[in-house]
């Protein structure tokens, strides 16, 4: 059976079971379960303020998107977690690594390190919302390709996110101009190289398109 | 400790949206709230349940607070202006090249898109001891986990402790005393301007907190005189990684040379002490006298006189000296890349 047709079954299929919906199956699951007992330990908890959720509409991707969101919740949980947009990465959580980089606004921000209530009129780029509709790769994401400049690629949202908001405010950099630029990003993979290698070339394609 | 990587505890969130407003908020939810600019100093004492504030008070939604403007014969840099923006800004890059270089030197680009200028005044002191949550006397308790045999406390103070040995790690502090800026702060009471230097605080004062803010107070804006626009500037940072790292030490200086004599100068030197050094013996002594390597000598001679070094950061001293002595005479030496 050839890869389309099996993905055309897929479609078909009523109950699709990928790895990922089983594992948030299981987590969810489990916070039913866990979630239930606590209330049956402790069933007059006062609510701290400002537990509960509030209804909001974020502008993710070009797309409006209502979501519930904690006022405590930082913005790179609300993308992979209430919005399934898992591209974004989440390396440390403390702003020190650079793999959970979206942009607000065209800028390059840590989303570990914004709270989801501040950008509610802002306008969030992830890793999914850089390749045209047509499937047509962005061009620092087909720069990336062409050179494969990353090894285990966990921090590649992160960098190519970063590249991208760097682009903007220089499309001509010199290669240490583009690794100031980028330097807000780790590799552990220690690949730095190859990957300012793509992102040179990364500069070409995007003055070139 | 382990990184918890759950989501923060429960807090309110309140999003003002004049200055007013967020003062007053300030004010009366008094020693319950927590103040955000950018949030970069905030967030890690939030998600390591440090510190637990029952009311976030958000300053991203204030527009008047953002912003450069001319003022009088200076510039304004509102509170909640990103490092970014101030080093770009082409009035601060042409006159007060002292602060945009040292915002450069701040952290990483992302941190600065998001940083400000007023949270990057007001930020806690990065000793690891206090942030790791230990009840240290910063924090309340009665003993210094720093300043023993085995401390770690290699970036830790060489001047001014008082029980505590943590240091004051902003980058733009220092400039802003060179440049003689004044520090516009919303209180109770109405508006008060102090002095770049005034605005910060020893443990000898208060040993909870390395500026003068008290609950209730807004700090605004940073008012820039045009007393010092187009001097002859020195900023350099010190550290071990360069991005992200606090400085080990920073110095920014801003000199007035006429006929290759020093006619007036201001210095300030940060990371050794906790708050920001003035070094006003040394302006004092070299006023006058040549702008070269012999004054620089000198002044860095007499910059570390009384510094009392720990068991890890002894190399603090002659790096203290060579920093002024830079400042001062300019770089000799070929300079070194990496």
């Amino acid at each position: 059976m050839s890869e389309s047709d099996d993905l055309k079954q897929n479609d078909g299929a009523t109950k699709t079971v990928t790895r990922r919906n089983f594992i948030l199956g299981v987590i969810a699951g489990g916070a039913v379960v866990s979630a239930a007992s606590y209330r049956f330990l402790a069933p007059s908890r006062r609510q701290l303020p400002g537990a509960g959720e509030r209804l909001i509409t974020l502008y993710v991707n070009g797309k409006s998107r209502r979501v519930d969101v904690m006022k405590q919740e930082t913005l790179a949980w609300t993308l992979r977690y209430k919005l399934g947009l898992t591209g974004t990465k989440l390396g440390c959580d403390r702003a020190e690594c650079g793999s959970c980089t979206v942009l607000i606004d065209d800028v390059p921000y840590y989303s570990c390190s914004v709270l989801t209530h501040t950008v509610r009129n802002r306008q969030v780029t992830t890793i999914e919302g850089l390749a045209a509709a047509d499937g047509k790769l962005h061009p620092v994401q087909q720069a990336v390709v062409d050179e494969q400049g990353f090894q285990c690629a966990y921090c590649m949202t992160g960098f190519i996110m970063s590249a991208v908001g760097f682009l903007k405010t220089n499309p001509n950099p010199t290669r240490a101009e583009m690794a100031q630029g980028v330097s807000g990003n780790l590799c552990r993979c220690q690949d730095y190289s190859k990957i300012l290698d793509s992102m040179m070339r990364a500069a070409e394609y995007t003055r070139r398109a | 400790m382990a990184v918890i990587r759950d989501v923060m505890p429960a807090f309110d969130l309140l999003q003002p949206a004049s200055a007013v407003d967020a003062q007053k908020l300030l004010e009366t939810y008094g020693e319950d709230a927590w103040v955000m600019a950018g949030g970069m100093d905030s967030f890690d004492w939030l998600k390591d349940r440090i510190k637990k504030p029952q009311v976030l008070v958000d300053l991203s939604g204030v527009d008047e607070l953002k912003g450069i403007r001319t003022s009088g014969d200076g510039v304004e840099i509102g509170a909640m202006t990103t490092l970014t923006e101030i080093a770009k800004d082409p009035t601060i890059r042409k006159n007060y090249g002292l602060l945009a270089e040292a915002v450069e030197h701040v952290a990483s680009p992302q941190i600065r898109n998001q940083g400000t200028l007023g949270g990057n005044v007001s930020q806690d002191a990065r000793c690891w001891y206090y942030r790791g949550g230990w009840p240290c006397y910063r924090a309340g308790g009665n003993e210094c986990f720093a300043d023993t045999p085995v401390g770690r406390n290699r970036e830790h103070a060489i001047f001014g402790a008082n029980r505590c040995v943590a240091v004051n790690p902003s980058d733009s502090a220092p400039a802003l005393i060179a440049l003689d800026a004044k520090f516009v702060i919303q209180t109770p009471k109405g508006e008060r301007v102090v002095d770049a230097e005034d605005y910060f605080l020893g443990p000898e004062v208060d040993i909870t907190r390395l500026h003068i803010l008290k609950p209730g107070d807004l700090l605004t804006a940073i008012r820039i005189p045009s007393t010092w626009a187009g001097a002859n500037f020195y900023f350099e940072k010190v550290r071990d990684r360069n991005v992200w790292d606090f400085p080990l030490m920073n110095v920014a200086s801003a000199m007035k040379v006429s006929g290759g004599n020093i006619e007036d100068i201001r210095i300030a030197v940060n990371a050794v002490a906790p708050r920001p050094m003035r070094l006003t013996a040394v302006e004092a002594a070299v006023r006058g006298r040549p702008a070269n390597a012999t004054t620089g000598e000198m002044a860095g001679k007499l910059a570390v006189q009384g510094a009392i070094p720990l068991q890890f950061n002894a190399y603090k001293i002659p790096l203290m000296r060579n920093l002024v002595k830079r400042a001062i005479g300019g770089v000799q030496e070929t300079t070194w890349t990496s």
